[in-house]
């Protein structure tokens, strides 16, 4: 532990993270966002407070010591900052740059009572850039022996899959992920662009992964290629961590929801960001964008199609939500991005039906003007429609963005697993345990689309019941 | 893991069989489902039907009709060359009958995942009758395969170059016509057929079978890009099918959407004829 830094003057807000000009970004799929400096980072943490109780830490789900990487980077020590993060974050590239962190350790920081919070993702992107940067070089991390050569298989290689291998190599367990895809990543590939999450970076993270000896098995759809059953019998796993997301996209079920040019946001970003359809005909999957683009739902995964949209050439762009900007699920900085870059927010519009031509394609969508109701369960205001309120938007493509389901297929392959109502698979949320003996879950799978951070936390503690599971049997 | 071509044989102008080995789908594959491949790292993901599995070689067989982008950059593939990604087992088994008469239809290049069916059809001892048709009797493939398993077989072209002149869905009504008691159709083959053959059983409201091609990215349920109505409901052709009964389905929709990328298609086609990309 260093000394206590020397009292500074405070620094009212958060030093600024430069960014790719609004205007020219939207012709390419490079990151907005462009990181700290050495001396920015430094500057930056120097606004720590260094409060004796840091509740920074209980905002987060996967219990980084924020103030010890912080003090490490005011003295410099950028490696230090990096192992300190890296002890309880497997991912810390990929949590810096898409962690809701207003919502998380930000929210708690002292500093943002009165002025902005200490940008403790913009540090932790820095930390964990400049150290898988310099990597390459490096030796494998040390692992512990107590796994005595024990099996796991994890099913799905995103956020929770990764953290959850990462934790048990640690301890020392042979582990195994099983991905669907021909990629690894999960959501981190197919779903967040690379103008948010650079797939370098993502890639660079999953061999990290790799590096703690983790083995990634892709192409293994679990459910059709291989059951859990098999991966417990004949393929002798001592346990197996389901972490296969939410994967399914939700439609609205209004006519014309069928027509040529209406798109799930799941297949449209997949087409963009997994299958590069951005840079087709170079890369073989097509990909049609329309000259005006609608996306309804404000998530942000709407808003990743918008700007995906955009910069696959839509000429306009908008987003079409049946509540108002108050309820927007989207994190703000994601909304003040998509706005800088020209994306239309239609607020309190809900769609009624999409319109077609002969030859079955868009040529619009109708939508009725809404306005908010009484608070539902979520607490959000529930939108109630405007009578005769209805209007038609010309558009000719409609991507639908209003959330995914949990992917049945290897709750539809595995006697006794316990499915919830939703299609989720029922699992203690502390400890990751199904009704089936041997097998956990954790991440999106269980708790329905949710966040990268609490699917990785739901992995580390899974990762750990597994590690007491098998230490007793 | 990479995944080798260890046959390619031309059946007719255009349509070649692969078997590939990938011994982990083999080891599920059953009639009615299908594979997702990836010929290269540029690839385009693409569903193709199984035609044929042999476990014990971990061999899976599809024939594949070289139409599009990929299924070209494929046939310029050689023995001994590697498909970068192969997925599967995908889509639910058919569900076959073990007794009474069914009549299996085949519309060209759709006799391949056809066969299977009929195999285990015959094998069961299930009176089967097989209609096959094509453009032409170059474009007729695996019809001595098919009549080993078939009580009848039925060729049909449409130019009269073999068997008789004339369509599927003719000798499909005359069996009806004679009073032959027919307990169910299974039909694969073109959309256009598959709509005639639906239109003709369902005035006699014969149960009838058919399986969907559809445009697909992942193939397990993600993307939604093989959406199909179902009695007015939407499903997923990849992991609600991709067999459905055809008295349900919207095929004017299919057909309008199997039409999506066309465009696209043709331009990625125009690159890989110019010769400015190795479609390998």
């Amino acid at each position: 532990m260093s000394d206590k830094p020397k009292k500074k003057p405070l620094v009212k807000l958060k030093r600024p993270m430069p960014e790719q000009d609004p205007h020219a970004r939207v012709g390419n799929f490079n990151e907005v966002a462009l990181g700290y400096a050495a001396e920015d980072a430094i500057a930056e943490a120097g606004r720590c407070l260094h409060c004796k109780d840091a509740p920074c830490k209980q905002g987060c789900p996967v219990e980084v010591d924020i103030p010890e990487f912080i003090s490490e980077i005011i003295e410099g020590r950028f490696d230090e900052a990096a192992d300190v993060i890296r002890l309880k974050n497997n991912l810390p590239a990929i949590c810096g740059r898409v962690c809701p962190q207003e919502s998380q350790c930000e929210k708690f920081c002292l500093m943002g009572k009165k002025f902005e919070p200490v940008a403790i993702g913009r540090l932790e992107r820095f930390v964990a850039d400049y150290a898988l940067e310099k990597e390459q070089s490096e030796e494998s991390p040390v692992k512990s022996a107590d796994g005595q050569g024990r099996r796991v298989a994890v099913v799905g290689s995103g956020p929770a899959g990764l953290t959850c291998a990462a934790d048990l190599a640690r301890m020392g367990y042979q582990v195994t992920i099983f991905e669907a895809l021909h990629k690894p990543g999960g959501v981190l590939v197919y779903g967040i662009p690379e103008f948010r999450l650079p797939k370098q970076v993502v890639q660079a993270e999953i061999e990290y992964v790799q590096s703690l000896g983790v083995e990634i098995k892709v192409n293994m759809v679990i459910g059709k290629t291989l059951s859990v059953d098999e991966l417990l019998g004949e393929f002798e796993f001592d346990a197996v961590f389901i972490g296969t997301g939410a994967g399914a996209p939700r439609f609205m079920c209004i006519p014309g929801e069928n027509l040529n040019g209406v798109y799930s946001a799941n297949e449209f970003l997949t087409r963009a960001n997994l299958m590069k359809a951005y840079l087709f005909p170079e890369y073989a999957t097509p990909i049609r964008v329309g000259r005006r683009v609608a996306v309804v739902g404000a998530g942000n995964v709407a808003l990743d199609a918008a700007r995906t949209a955009l910069r696959l050439g839509a000429e306009s762009v908008s987003i079409v939500y049946r509540r108002s900007r108050e309820e927007m699920p989207a994190r703000l900085e994601e909304f003040l991005h998509a706005e800088e870059e020209g994306i239309e927010f239609n607020f309190l519009r809900n769609p009624v039906r999409i319109i077609g031509d002969d030859r079955g394609w868009v040529t619009g969508m109708e939508c009725i003007r809404m306005t908010l109701g009484e608070p539902d369960d979520s607490g959000r205001c529930s939108p109630v429609c405007v009578e005769e309120s209805n209007f038609e938007m010309k558009v000719d493509t409609v991507v639908i963005a209003i959330g995914q389901s949990p992917n049945p297929l290897v709750g539809r392959t595995t006697p006794g697993l316990e499915i919830g109502r939703r299609g989720t698979i029922v699992a203690n949320e502390e400890t990751g345990q199904t009704s089936r003996e041997g097998v956990f879950a954790g991440g999106d799978i269980v708790t329905g689309a949710a966040t990268v951070i609490l699917a990785m936390g739901a992995g580390k503690k899974a990762a750990r019941t597994i590690d007491a599971h098998l230490k007793e049997g | 893991m990479l995944y080798p071509i260890v046959v390619k044989r031309t059946l007719a102008p255009g349509v070649r069989l692969y078997e590939i080995r990938a011994p982990l789908v083999a080891r599920k594959a059953q009639p009615g489902q299908f594979v997702i491949i990836r010929v290269n790292e540029t690839g385009e993901r693409i569903p193709l039907t199984i035609a044929d599995f042999d476990r014990e070689f971990g061999m899976i067989t599809m024939v594949v009709q070289e139409i599009g982008f990929t299924t070209k950059t494929l046939a310029k593939m050689e023995v001994g060359d590697d498909l970068l990604d192969f997925i599967g087992p995908l889509g639910n088994p058919s569900k076959l009958p073990d007794s009474g008469t069914v009549v299996c239809i085949g519309g060209g290049v759709g006799c391949a995942p056809l066969y299977p069916q009929v195999r285990a059809l015959g094998e069961k001892g299930v009176n089967v009758i097989t209609i096959v048709g094509a453009r032409s009797a170059e474009n007729l493939i695996l019809t001595r395969e098919l009549g080993r398993y078939s009580k009848e077989l039925h060729i049909t072209t449409d130019d009269g170059s073999e068997g008789r002149k004339g369509f599927v869905s003719d000798v499909l009504k005359e069996l009806i016509e004679k009073g032959t008691p027919i307990d169910e159709v299974i039909a694969i083959g073109p959309m256009i057929m598959m709509k005639v053959v639906s239109g003709v059983t369902k005035q006699y409201a014969i149960p009838t079978v058919i399986s969907l091609n559809s445009l697909m990215v992942d193939g397990t349920g993600m993307c939604g890009s093989c959406r199909v109505t179902v009695g007015g409901v939407t499903k997923f052709a990849c992991v609600d099918g991709p067999e459905f009964d055809a008295h349900q389905i919207d095929f004017d929709e299919q057909m309008k959407r199997s039409a999506v990328y066309r465009d696209q298609e043709a331009k990625a086609l125009e690159r890989l004829n110019c010769g400015c990309r190795n479609g390998h």
